[in-house]
């Protein structure tokens, strides 16, 4: 599967300029509120057409303005899942759910199966309940089983999560874990929060006031990600688990990692997620610290912000990317530039299982 | 009651039926146009909707007498190419209410489709269903409170319709004569305030049933949990 876009679309103060491919797995669209992302998203969807480009699923042109193509939407089959789930408060969740099967019935016969749906997103108990019965996250995850039952060929996911609380939020994640591990759809998911975008995407495409600033794997680019809670992220293992304080080790590119217990066994993949605030720099080996986590590594990069109190700091950790957040002050202090050596101390980690 | 008055009731009542029934699909389709559709001329259409609510009865009646009459251009065409007769016929009467009940119907139903979120129907549309079918599952049902509105309006109007009837069609008994010209003639006539009190009584009887029907289908339908609002 590809998705191939290069658009123009201009309305109001804002001008929208995005041109991407996207490669299976997940693809995140991250970028700050009135960014761009929804009408980008609404565009691949079908829903606003643009004034300029085109878009071209698996060799399917959806769109071409300058070959006058403009595939409606209810024939480009794209599943959507809408940030409000829309579900139709006519229907019970198991007519939600086959709405759109019904019209996918002329494809081909890979036509997610039912009970497969079913089982993925844990749908078993809901099937008879009506709309207005269910809970933020269970609508959700109708939506979303609705949209995968249509046969989509890419899923399109507009903040699944962005009116949900932080426990529904926690429900849901799993769930589209496993189908972008499991159910062979590509997704693209539009977000606007980096932990949601550091544990879910395999390619991120961040953009910028209607302009694509950055596409790549989401461990290169997610550092570049200009947002407030900026971080890095780090790819590792489960290596061993201490009982004694409740710690795992975690190895990583970047050194070893002790976090809190985690409930994973030995050997199993995680996604770290370090915020940038939270890493401290010296340029010495720290000793007598109450910290558990110091990696050495080299400055790579130093940009200050927008208004020179702060910098953000990239750092080359033996190949793996680390972002810190630090004073001017200290940049200063620290004569911090490219090719120095320092250590970073992580003060805390957040883990995103993956 | 005097057979000439149980004529009047049972022909109000099917002139109204056949009236609102015929009308009905015609409405849905000028509501969803009005409320959905973007056209040059929307106004214009919308104005000549509503003509029949603004305008004199009479003046109504007489520009379908002059249309639809045995001479007039569309009434002409219709005799000779269907054997289809308006004038001077119970059809006319049908007719004429229609046309006077044709705003307030459509009216009740746009306001309802108006009300059906927009997002919904999109929803539809991605999963892969035309703007037919759309409108068949989705903007049908949840507006359907709104249609059974319109059609009691309708009716109602139908029942109560004189002015256009009258001049339309006449009042010829046991043909174009309506509960309201049954009414009309009886209060003209000595000796038949009896008669016009027990017709108005039926009138107000079956202008009460028809408004309590159409609150128990809607609050049936409201338990099967039809409304316009969004699940979110």
């Amino acid at each position: 599967m590809s998705l191939d876009v290069d658009i123009e679309h201009a309305r109001d103060n804002f001008r929208l300029a995005a041109r991407f491919t996207s490669q299976p797995g997940l693809t995140a669209l991250f970028g700050r509120s009135g960014s761009g992302k929804t009408t980008l998203v609404d565009i691949v969807g079908g829903l606003i057409k643009p004034q300029r480009g085109r878009i071209v699923v698996d060799g399917q042109t959806l769109v071409d303005t300058e070959r006058r193509v403009f595939v409606p939407k209810h024939r480009r089959r794209l599943g959507y899942v809408f940030q409000d789930s829309r579900l139709f408060p006519h229907l019970n969740v198991r007519q939600n759910l086959l709405y759109g099967r019904w019209f996918a019935r002329h494809f081909d016969g890979t036509s997610s199966d039912f009970a497969s749906v079913i089982e993925l997103l844990g749908l078993g108990p809901l099937l008879d309940r009506r709309p207005d019965s269910l809970s933020g996250g269970e609508k959700q995850r109708v939506a979303i089983g609705r949209a995968l039952l249509a046969h989509p060929r890419l899923l399109l996911m507009d903040e699944p999560l962005a009116s949900l609380d932080e426990a529904r939020r926690a429900e849901i994640l799993p769930y589209i874990e496993r189908l972008r591990d499991h159910a062979g759809v590509p997704i693209l998911y539009v977000s606007h929060s980096v932990t949601e975008v550091a544990r879910l995407a395999t390619t991120v495409v961040i953009l910028t006031e209607g302009k694509v600033t950055a596409v790549g794997p989401v461990l290169d680019i997610l550092p570049l990600a200009d947002a407030g809670d900026a971080g890095s992220v780090l790819d590792a293992v489960v290596a061993r688990h201490d009982e004694t304080y409740q710690l795992t080790a975690l190895a990583s590119a970047a050194g070893e990692l002790q976090v809190p217990r985690l409930a994973a066994p030995v050997g199993a993949p995680v996604r770290a997620y370090i915020r940038a605030r939270d890493v401290m720099l010296s340029l010495k080996a720290p000793e007598e610290i109450s910290a558990l986590n110091v990696l050495a590594g080299r400055v790579a990069q130093v940009t200050p912000n927008s208004n020179g109190a702060q910098a953000d700091i990239r750092l080359d950790c033996n190949g793996a990317i680390l972002m810190a957040r630090l004073t001017a002050k200290s940049v200063e202090r620290l004569a911090l530039a490219p090719g120095r050596p320092v250590y970073a101390v992580i003060k805390s980690v957040s883990f995103e299982r993956s | 009651m005097t057979p000439e008055e149980w004529t009047a009731v049972r022909l109000s009542l099917l002139v109204a039926v056949t009236a609102t029934a015929a009308s009905l699909p015609f409405g849905v389709a000028m509501a969803w146009l009005l409320a959905r559709g973007r056209f040059w001329g929307k106004s214009l259409l919308d104005t000549v909707v509503h003509l029949p609510l603004i305008m004199p009865p009479v003046v109504t009646g007489y520009l379908l007498l002059l249309s639809f009459g045995r001479q007039g251009p569309i009434g002409a065409f219709l005799d000779s190419t269907f054997g289809i007769v308006f004038s001077f016929r119970w059809t006319g009467a049908a007719l004429a209410c229609a046309v006077m009940g044709f705003p307030l119907m459509v009216r009740a139903i746009r306001l309802s489709i108006e009300a059906v979120d927009h997002r919904l129907e999109s929803a539809a549309g991605t999963l892969g269903a035309n703007p037919a079918w759309v409108f068949a599952t989705i903007t049908l049902p949840l507006c359907l409170p709104g249609v059974i509105a319109g059609a009691i309006l309708c009716f109602a109007k139908s029942m109560g319709e004189f002015g256009a009837t009258i001049t339309f069609v006449s009042n010829i008994p046991g043909e174009t004569q309506t509960l309201p010209s049954a009414i009309y003639t009886l209060t003209q006539v000595p000796g038949g305030d009896a008669g016009a009190l027990r017709l108005t009584a039926i009138s107000v009887a079956i202008s009460m049933a028809a408004l309590l029907g159409s609150e128990l289908l809607a609050r049936r339908i409201g338990a099967r949990g039809i409304s316009g609002r969004v699940a979110t």
